[in-house]
């Protein structure tokens, strides 16, 4: 617990420092720095698959960052935080962590299985997970058992989340295309090129 | 603009690790989405790895030599090709089995924990693993095609002219 809290407090400060420096270079750094921070946390919590996605998509989503905001002729951010902006984001801040901390508080301890609190309360025949656990290997055969929820009990949703993935990388293919942009605005198009 | 192909892109050392590099790197990719039911990882993680050593070539050698090699149009209808197997696969499972995502492959126990096992998770996995990889590569192919420029003050995005 005490090297999860040690991540989030590094985590925290990256945050700060991504924000408050006028680099874009650097501020993306610390973007990335928190991603992996977070992936070394899911890492300890015993979840590995979940860290070498976050690990992945975080180099991928640093590198597709850097490639498309930063360019030779913009790489720093100017311009002065107006005193009032600033106030009612610090009390926003403030009011959002006292309800966290009151929410928190109210939490069963770290690590408790929660649906099972609910199944004895209500008498339902017990948690979806235990099935998942218990008969994982012998009705999908895959030894990972994060593999065998996503691709065979809850592959519904993971055909949900690829066709998200599809719609948006469709319409993106449709705004950003070049053949009909040229027409529209040749005169936006620069000279220079990468 | 007119400067030629070889002086595209980052520079020898760069280029020459890269061509070193991008084997192990898709091998890689590739273990890892073919693994996916075995090991951490699985079809989204591995993806993920094989449109990296992609970007890694765009950024190497510069986009007109990737684009020679690596067609947009090939990409796009990889990745679409990635989306119809695994629907296929749901599709396949409700005609042969009755329920839609149904296993239909059998799976041993003696089959357990090698290879060949979990009937069409793996089939899944190469079909997710297509899907991701290709749109991710797409989506760094269109946004590095934009251009963040000042002008008169403002900031606009702006597209490279493509050569």
């Amino acid at each position: 617990m005490s090297l999860l809290v040690i991540l989030l407090v590094l985590m925290v400060i990256g945050a700060v420092i991504a924000i408050e420096t006028t680099n874009l270079l650097s501020s993306i750094v610390c973007v990335g720095a928190i991603g992996f921070l977070l992936s070394i946390a899911f890492l300890f919590l015993g979840a590995p698959d979940i860290a070498i996605t976050q690990l992945v998509v975080e180099i991928l989503a640093l590198v597709i960052l850097i490639r498309a905001t930063i360019s030779r002729d913009l790489t720093s951010v100017s311009g002065d935080r107006e005193f009032f902006g600033l106030t009612i984001t610090v009390a926003v801040v403030l009011v959002i962590a006292v309800i966290g901390v009151n929410m928190f508080a109210g939490f069963p301890a770290f690590g408790t299985p929660v649906m099972d609190r609910i199944v004895e309360a209500h008498g339902v025949p017990g948690p979806p997970s235990a099935t998942y656990l218990r008969h994982g290997l012998e009705r999908t055969g895959a030894a990972n058992i994060v593999t065998a929820v996503l691709l065979d009990f809850r592959a519904y949703d993971t055909l949900g989340e690829a066709t998200v993935l599809f719609c948006s990388i469709l319409g993106a293919l449709a705004i950003l295309r070049s053949r009909a942009r040229k027409r529209a605005d040749a005169a936006e198009t620069e000279s220079e090129s990468g | 603009m007119n400067e030629p192909l070889a002086s595209q892109g980052m520079s020898l050392i760069v280029k020459t690790v890269t061509h070193w590099v991008k084997v192990f790197i898709l091998v890689f990719g590739m273990y890892i989405v073919l693994n996916g039911h075995l090991t951490p990882g699985g079809g989204f993680a591995g993806g993920v790895v094989v449109a990296c050593a992609f970007i890694l070539l765009e950024l190497a050698n510069g986009q007109t030599r990737t684009s020679q090699t690596v067609k947009v149009g090939v990409a796009a209808e990889l990745d679409s090709a990635g989306a119809l197997l695994f629907l296929g696969v749901a599709l396949v499972g409700m005609r042969a089995a009755g329920a839609f995502f149904k296993n239909f492959v059998p799976t041993p126990e003696a089959a357990w924990f090698k290879l060949f096992s979990a009937g069409v998770i793996p089939i899944c996995n190469i079909g997710i693993g297509l899907k991701v990889g290709m749109s991710l590569f797409l989506v760094f192919v269109l946004l590095s095609a934009l251009h963040v420029a000042v002008r008169n003050g403002d900031r606009k995005m702006i597209r490279r002219r493509k050569e």
